[in-house]
């Protein structure tokens, strides 16, 4: 499976080298943030079936630690990195601890009102996080004497080691005793349960590894843009998120990076319609639900699982 | 030797009263079977008993020697002790494999955690991969699911979706296993072959407990018959006693005007 994924990883690494066009660049590492986070909540929704709404949430806890910890303590991006990650994952688990009991709908608004909960609070916070202006001045992360600066090529190439290893330590995941735990808790929870799963163990180890991954990338983008306000974490970018795990097919690690992928350069592609162009995306969105709705590679996964290639447990 | 005890348990539905001071034990490699009419509290008991349903009075003891009390528990921890059930309408993972249903029973025998998941060069997790992915294959042999063992588990046929329960269930290795009604739907041939597996389990020494209503089923295989009507156990005994005692037989048919 690396032999196979590896020479598309080397050729995906070097792009940017090739591509002097700052613009093409700084989209590929949107569409690398996204796959990210897509990675991340495909955990909770695709393996785990807990419909998550407030997702951004996470990704704000992650930005928002490591420029607290930045600005006030100078702390530097990599410590800063598995902070945020680490901060996000408990909040992930905090959540997780009143609302595991709710199913289906029910979690959805829940989790709904934890992401807006979130945000008002960075936004009413003032003295801590600058309320709607922000936190300025965070600092870009430093290798030795190199500075990663505002060019997106560095941002690039570590956001594509990210994925690479996360994407990684999820399609293991997925395949373990843990995956399988998570997808029979998915297709039946009181089954589950008489199997022996502690589905509330579960379903938090879920919530917090999702939420530690959309802290690692709230982390690269806090860093990268140097500046983060709360309407950067709004609603409607969990709900991107949400639909590029779905597009891309429910329980699918590659899955959840191609529809990161598609859906974050679909608009950029569509570009030159200009006006109609989120009247287009939105078309090509309800197409792609009315005639695949098991998504990307939701099959092509069944069709592995078919053919019995599941590693070991 | 008693291995499950159940004592004075009653579970009410507001002011239903489902289950009404049941006692009742199971003997080790036993098969005892629970029959009543529809609507007489078998399942509830076996909510009770699995820790699906919470019960209001009473205690339930599991175990040889000095039992303990699965009373209150949660149903992973009940399954963790050493009892497996199945359902009466079927409760499979539908979207999974046939396989990966029966490695999800040897959950409570297998340890691997995330570490293991993560560290590509763990010995044991593989290992114990391999133990759980062989012992999935040998239960699929033997309950003739080999063929079917790729296929995602909501296209088998009804008699298949029975028997892969049965499957998952005993995977987790079980002291006793808790059917409830296997047989309902099944063809007479299937019908007969259940019967022939659980004869075979029993001799095997695996304890069985059956809610069932077709006693062609339930008198060549049972040790003890346990009837309840109404919440109340009726009568127990040897299946031949419990054929022919009056107050069941009104259970079931009524009494002669």
């Amino acid at each position: 499976m690396i032999r196979k994924i590896a020479p598309f990883l080397l050729i995906l690494l070097l792009l940017p080298l090739f591509d002097s066009n700052s613009y093409r660049v700084d989209v590929l590492c949107t569409a690398a943030l996204y796959a990210l986070l897509a990675i991340g909540l495909n955990l909770i929704v695709g393996f785990a079936g807990l419909l998550h709404l407030g997702y951004a949430a996470f990704f704000a806890i992650g930005a928002y630690t490591y420029a607290l910890l930045n600005l006030r303590v100078g702390c530097p991006f990599w410590i800063g990195l598995p902070i945020a990650a680490f901060s996000a994952g408990v909040a992930g688990v905090l959540l997780g601890l009143p609302v595991i009991r709710v199913r289906g709908d029910y979690l959805a608004i829940v989790t709904l009102g934890f992401g807006e909960i979130v945000r008002v609070t960075v936004t009413n916070l003032e003295d801590w996080t600058g309320g709607p202006n922000g936190l300025l001045g965070i600092a870009h992360p430093v290798v030795g004497s190199y500075n990663f600066g505002v060019d997106s090529k560095p941002y690039y190439l570590l956001l594509v080691v990210l994925v690479s290893i996360v994407a990684w330590a999820c399609t293991r995941m997925a395949r373990s005793r843990i995956g399988l735990a998570w997808m029979a808790i998915r297709e039946d929870e009181l089954a589950a349960a008489c199997s022996g799963i502690d589905t509330a163990r579960f379903k938090l180890l879920a919530l917090g590894l999702g939420g530690g991954i959309a802290g690692l990338a709230g982390c690269v983008f806090a860093a990268k843009q140097g500046t983060i306000t709360p309407d950067s974490f709004d609603f409607i970018l969990s709900v991107m998120v949400l639909a590029m795990v779905i597009l891309g097919g429910l329980g699918s690690v590659g899955g959840a990076v191609l529809g990161a992928v598609v859906l974050s350069l679909a608009p950029e592609l569509l570009r030159s319609f200009s006006t109609y162009r989120m009247l287009l995306f939105g078309i090509v969105m309800v197409l792609l639900i009315r005639y695949r709705p098991q998504g990307f590679l939701g099959a092509s996964e069944i069709r592995r699982e078919l053919k019995g290639g599941h590693g070991s447990a | 030797m008693a291995l499950l005890k159940v004592e004075d348990l009653t579970k009410r539905f507001g002011g239903v009263v489902a289950l009404d001071r049941v006692s009742f034990s199971v003997e080790k490699e036993q098969v005892v079977s629970l029959i009543g009419p529809n609507g007489a509290g078998k399942t509830t008991l076996f909510n009770c008993v699995t820790g699906v349903a919470r019960p209001d009075e009473g205690s339930i003891l599991f175990g040889e020697g000095t039992p303990d009390s699965i009373q209150g528990c949660a149903p992973h921890e009940v399954a963790r002790s050493g009892l497996a059930r199945t359902f009466q309408n079927i409760r499979l993972f539908g979207n999974m494999s046939v396989i990966n249903n029966v490695i999800v029973g040897t959950h409570v025998r297998t340890t691997a955690g995330l570490l293991e998941a993560l560290w590509p060069f763990g010995r044991e997790a593989h290992q114990e991969g391999r133990w759980s992915m062989d012992r999935a294959r040998r239960l699929l042999d033997q309950l003739g699911l080999a063929p079917v063992a790729d296929r995602m588990a909501c296209t088998l046929s009804y008699g298949q979706q029975r028997r892969l329960e049965l499957a998952r269930a005993l995977a987790s290795d079980p002291e006793i296993l808790l059917l409830d009604e296997p047989a309902a739907g099944l063809t007479f041939q299937e019908r007969q072959e259940l019967t022939e597996l659980l004869l075979e389990l029993r001799s095997r020494g695996l304890t069985i407990l059956l809610i069932e209503h077709d006693m062609k089923v339930v008198m060549p295989i049972s040790d003890w018959v346990i009837v309840l009507d109404y919440g109340a156990k009726i009568a127990e005994g040897p299946p031949k006693e419990i054929q022919e005692n009056p107050r069941v037989i009104e259970a079931y048919l009524g009494v002669k005007s």
